[in-house]
């Protein structure tokens, strides 16, 4: 019998842990520093991936993702030294997906052609909004014709390019966002990944918050006005919802991002970097030293950066497969839960309800339980 | 023993923060009856909560030997008494136990309300009272204008007040003298006579079981004799006797006029009552003191615990606090919405309060309060009477004739700035006024005002409208009939028992809205709408709707996030488990803690 990451696929994740600046709203593991010695981090990186390759052997590899921090300010011979360590470790898929995401500045854009070269096939930019007082306010460093401009090179230079628009930001009406979202769709663009900003504790908004700045944030009623709107204009835009927060062109779903949401499995290196592996039937979180240093540290010294590896019980898995799977359109096979010995009462008494729907084997979410999931999870998980 | 004239027995009167306990101190320390190191604050207030809050809840006593100027050296026997009008009864008791007073005034503040009611408590014992103004030593001091107030208000002579500072000890040696020479010795006393003795308080001893405090009137106390409380009919014999100076020291005997300790033996304070005759078995005294009275709890609340899985260890707590609290009440209670508890019984608020610190601190549990009650008198068609603790058990209203509720005369002393917030609050409060005058320059307010008005949070709303200017105090005077209606809350339709509450028909409407507009916010939204209503019987006197939840999901969820994602909403799932649930709707703990608060 195949194994369960196989209906989710395997990809790498790789982590460039730095930033030019710290964005406020950001709580991803992301450092500002002075100077970076990129042949000594693709040494490291390149270890990783060779370590990672002697355990899960041979297996057909769908994609490959770098993410950050910001993985624009790797140098594309950095780039080119992780990808031929991919090539030389795992066999590939034909149409193997190579992500990298990118700030739209001028001089990163500068590099979209060397990482081309390299072997990315997708960017995924961080565009955040398209007016120069929002960008102020999210501390981001580009203005909104840099980011338009970056994103037309992006466009000539790769296969396919997708971005991030930050939304239900400070006094942002409806009227405003259906404007923005609109111009935005109106690009040539593929891919969209639509996220509502989120206060997340650790984070300079955070801490604002907390102390109660930051007014002008959306009321509930407001993010739900605004999430209606967000689903309405990108389905009569041909770009529906596959994922919560993200909106394709049938042929664009981000492959990578899949393997996630379907519970597959991945590798991932770099610092704080979370892996999920199926290895002799169990499957296990790895998660790698947060700080640099001491990740850096861990690889040159003692030939790993992982921090701690830990195997998920069923009932975890199952949880996760929810957790994750029904944040997909497509929701989640039924058959995978099954094997997992999960108690599909609750799930019956929601769908009863309205709020999932069993249909061709798979469980999935309703419309209406999308915007309310966390909700529906808390009915729906064991424990 | 001592002869009788060398002999003072008094109490300190005083409001809060006036230098009672100061005082105390000092008196202590001047006369060397605590060595110098041993000197910590508030010597006498024994429990944490006593020294935080300034105040004292069980009596204490110590006896102080000063050489007057006269040649001879005096026993002095302060007895500390609670100050608060939950403990009026026992405050009485220690009067009764002492031949004067002093009153402590602070010079810069002038006499509040608390301190008029003690003071009458010390004049109703025809105490010799010797004002002392304290504080002297503030720039802020007044002694001219606070000794014409004293003579004002309370129609004592204050021509010749110590003037003090107890900070400073100021004044104090005038203070001791004043003590031999201006309050009288014990009235009477026969040694010969059969024992009579007053049961002044008793407290729990982990290593001796339960001190009494004794003052003995006729006959003396020794150890092995074979004593007999006159009301509770419990025998025991001695088998400590001493006095407090503050610690304890043995002595042989206790005499007439003496005040001091004994332990017998005794297992809890239960077993002893405050204001009772202690005798001898055999060859007693036929007549008990006069003045003893059961202590009767007035007000009632339910105590809960947060994690219903503490219930026993609450139970526990609960018990050993009864056991050395003979006014404090309790039955067990269950409720839909708060699981197991129990019902209590309190003198008062501060009584309720110091009980539920007291488990939260001692015994380490956390509660839910549901709001206080007090004990209607249900009168029934059938013409039973029914005293009704909790408003969940009210009987059908179709069977009711009637309702009474007890009343309270309040006594209010405030600032002629906050005069008329404070009538209107009175009023508000269903008040019937009884007199306005003027304590010196200040309004004197006292007022006919229903005790369940007064639990609720009368005594916040009047801080806040007097900004803290204002002192009240009062005292019950029985049981009227009103129009009392039994108050339901529904959520989802579901009554939620922990919410009921008695309360007066004109209210009903504005207390059910101010309800159901607090608990809209408390609640949090779920997948469905949920009505919250007040009403009386059937019928739905204020209604509010919590709209379903709109927006809940996790706008970025990738391969980092899966781990946390998935404890958080492990975190989630044990965190609803603490909800209470009514029908579908789950109801944080903070939900019903907020909305009983008493702030309204």
């Amino acid at each position: 019998m195949a194994e369960d990451w196989q209906a989710g696929g395997f990809g790498l994740y790789v982590h460039w842990p730095f930033c030019q600046a710290k964005c406020p709203y950001c709580d991803f593991n992301s450092h500002v520093v002075a100077g970076v010695d990129q042949e000594r981090w693709a040494r490291a990186l390149v270890a990783e991936i060779r370590r990672y390759g002697e355990q899960t052997g041979p297996r057909v590899l769908g994609s490959v993702f770098f993410g950050g921090g910001t993985p624009s300010l790797m140098g594309p011979e950095t780039v080119a030294a992780v990808l031929e360590a991919v090539r030389e470790t795992w066999p590939r898929a034909n149409d193997l997906e190579v992500t990298l995401e990118a700030n739209p500045t001028s001089v990163e854009a500068g590099r979209f052609r060397g990482y081309r070269d390299a072997g990315v096939t997708r960017v995924s930019l961080g565009v955040q909004a398209l007016d120069d007082e929002s960008l102020r306010r999210l501390g981001r460093l580009h203005s909104a014709d840099e980011a338009r401009a970056a994103f037309g090179i992006a466009r000539d230079v790769f296969e396919r390019v997708s971005f991030d628009l930050i939304y239900a930001r400070q006094d942002q009406g409806v009227e405003d966002w259906r404007r923005e979202l609109g111009a935005a769709l109106a690009l040539a663009v593929d891919h969209l990944s639509l996220y509502q900003l989120t206060i997340e504790e650790g984070t300079a908004f955070g801490a604002r918050h907390a102390a109660g700045g930051l007014k002008g944030l959306p009321d509930e009623d407001r993010a739900a006005d605004l999430w209606e709107v967000t689903q309405e204009m990108t389905a009569a835009a041909g770009m529906a919802s596959y994922e919560v927060s993200n909106h394709a062109r049938p042929d664009a779903v981000c492959y990578h991002n899949m393997v996630y949401w379907r519970s597959g499995d991945y590798a991932a290196v770099g610092p704080g970097a979370h892996g999920r592996l199926t290895l002799d039937g169990q499957r296990w979180a790895t998660v790698a030293h947060r700080a640099p240093g001491k990740w850096m540290d861990g690889v040159e010294r003692t030939g790993t950066g992982e921090e701690e590896r830990t195997p998920l019980s069923h009932e975890d898995r199952l949880t996760e497969m929810l957790l994750m799977g029904l944040r997909l359109r497509e929701g989640v096979a039924v058959e995978r839960l099954d094997r997992l010995g999960w108690d599909p009462a609750p799930a019956r008494e929601l769908a009863e309800a309205g709020w999932l729907r069993f249909e061709g084997g798979r469980l999935a979410a309703t419309a209406q339980a999308w915007p309310v999931l966390n909700a529906v999870l808390r009915e729906l998980v064991p424990g | 023993m001592t002869d009788l004239a060398r002999i003072r027995n008094f109490s300190i009167v005083a409001h809060i923060d006036h230098g009672k306990s100061t005082l105390a101190d000092r008196l202590i320390q001047l006369t060397g009856t605590v060595a110098e190191r041993d000197m910590k604050e508030q010597l006498l207030d024994a429990m944490d909560i006593e020294r935080e809050r300034g105040i004292t809840i069980k009596a204490n006593t110590v006896r102080i030997e000063y050489p007057a100027k006269d040649g001879h050296t005096y026993i002095l026997n302060l007895i500390d008494t609670p100050g608060h009008v939950d403990f009026a009864y026992e405050v009485s008791r220690s009067m009764q136990a002492v031949e004067g007073s002093l009153l402590v005034v602070d010079a810069t503040q002038g006499v509040e309300a608390q301190t008029l009611a003690n003071v009458y408590a010390a004049i109703d014992a025809d105490h010799e009272i010797v004002p002392v103004l304290n504080k002297i030593d503030l720039p802020a001091a007044e002694p001219d204008r606070i000794r014409e107030q004293i003579e004002d208000i309370i129609g004592i002579d204050a021509s010749e007040a110590c003037l003090i500072s107890a900070k400073t000890g100021l004044g104090i040696p005038d203070v001791l003298e004043a003590i031999v020479t201006r309050l009288p010795p014990p009235h009477s006393g026969d040694r010969e006579a059969p024992l009579k003795a007053m049961l002044v308080d008793s407290k729990y001893d982990p290593y001796l079981g339960v001190v009494v405090i004794v003052r003995v009137i006729d006959g003396v106390l020794k150890k092995g004799q074979r004593i007999k409380m006159m009301k509770t009919g419990g025998t025991y014999d001695i088998d400590r006797i001493g006095v407090y100076r503050p610690a304890m020291q043995e002595v042989a005997e206790l005499g007439p006029g003496e005040i001091g300790y004994i332990t017998a033996q005794i297992k809890q304070v239960r077993d002893t009552r405050v204001g009772d005759t202690i005798t001898t078995e055999k060859k007693g005294t036929e007549t008990p003191l006069p003045g003893f009275k059961p202590s009767i709890p007035v007000v009632f609340c339910g105590l809960f615990p947060v994690d219903s899985s503490e219930f026993e260890d609450l139970r526990d707590a609960i018990e050993k606090l009864a056991l050395n609290d003979a006014s404090f009440s309790f039955e067990m209670e269950t409720s839909a919405a708060l699981g197991f508890g129990f019902r209590c019984g309190f003198l008062g608020l501060l009584h309720l309060e110091v009980i539920r610190d007291r488990i939260e601190r001692e015994y380490n549990i956390e509660l839910i309060t549901t709001a206080p009650s007090v004990v209607y008198h249900v009168h029934m068609r059938s013409g039973e009477m029914i005293e009704l603790h909790n408003p969940a058990d009210m009987p059908d209203p179709t069977i009711v004739d009637h309702i009474e509720e007890p009343r309270i005369k309040a006594t209010i002393l405030v600032p002629d700035d906050y005069l008329g917030d404070v009538l209107k609050l009175c009023q508000d409060r269903r008040g019937i006024q009884l007199e306005l005058t003027y304590a010196g320059t200040r309004p004197l307010v006292v007022y006919d005002l229903p005790l369940n008005e007064v639990v609720f949070d009368f005594y916040d709303r009047l801080k806040s409208v007097t900004k803290g200017y204002a002192s009240f105090d009062y005292q019950m005077i029985g049981y009227r009939q009103d129009s009392l209606v039994k108050m339901q809350i529904l959520v989802n339709d579901e009554p939620v028992d922990a919410l009921s509450m008695m309360v007066h028909r004109d209210r009903a409407e504005m207390r059910g809205r101010a309800m159901c507009e607090k608990l809209k916010e408390l609640i949090p939204r779920h997948m469905f709408k949920i009505p919250i209503q007040a009403a009386i019987g059937g019928k739905v006197i204020a209604r509010e709707t919590l709209s379903a939840l709109r927006k809940d999901v996790t706008a970025k969820c990738y391969g980092g996030d899966a781990t946390r994602k998935r404890k958080l909403l492990d975190k989630q799932k044990a965190g609803k488990k603490k909800m209470r649930q009514f029908g579908k709707v789950d109801i944080p703990q903070e939900a019903f803690i907020s909305a009983l608060k008493m702030d309204g």
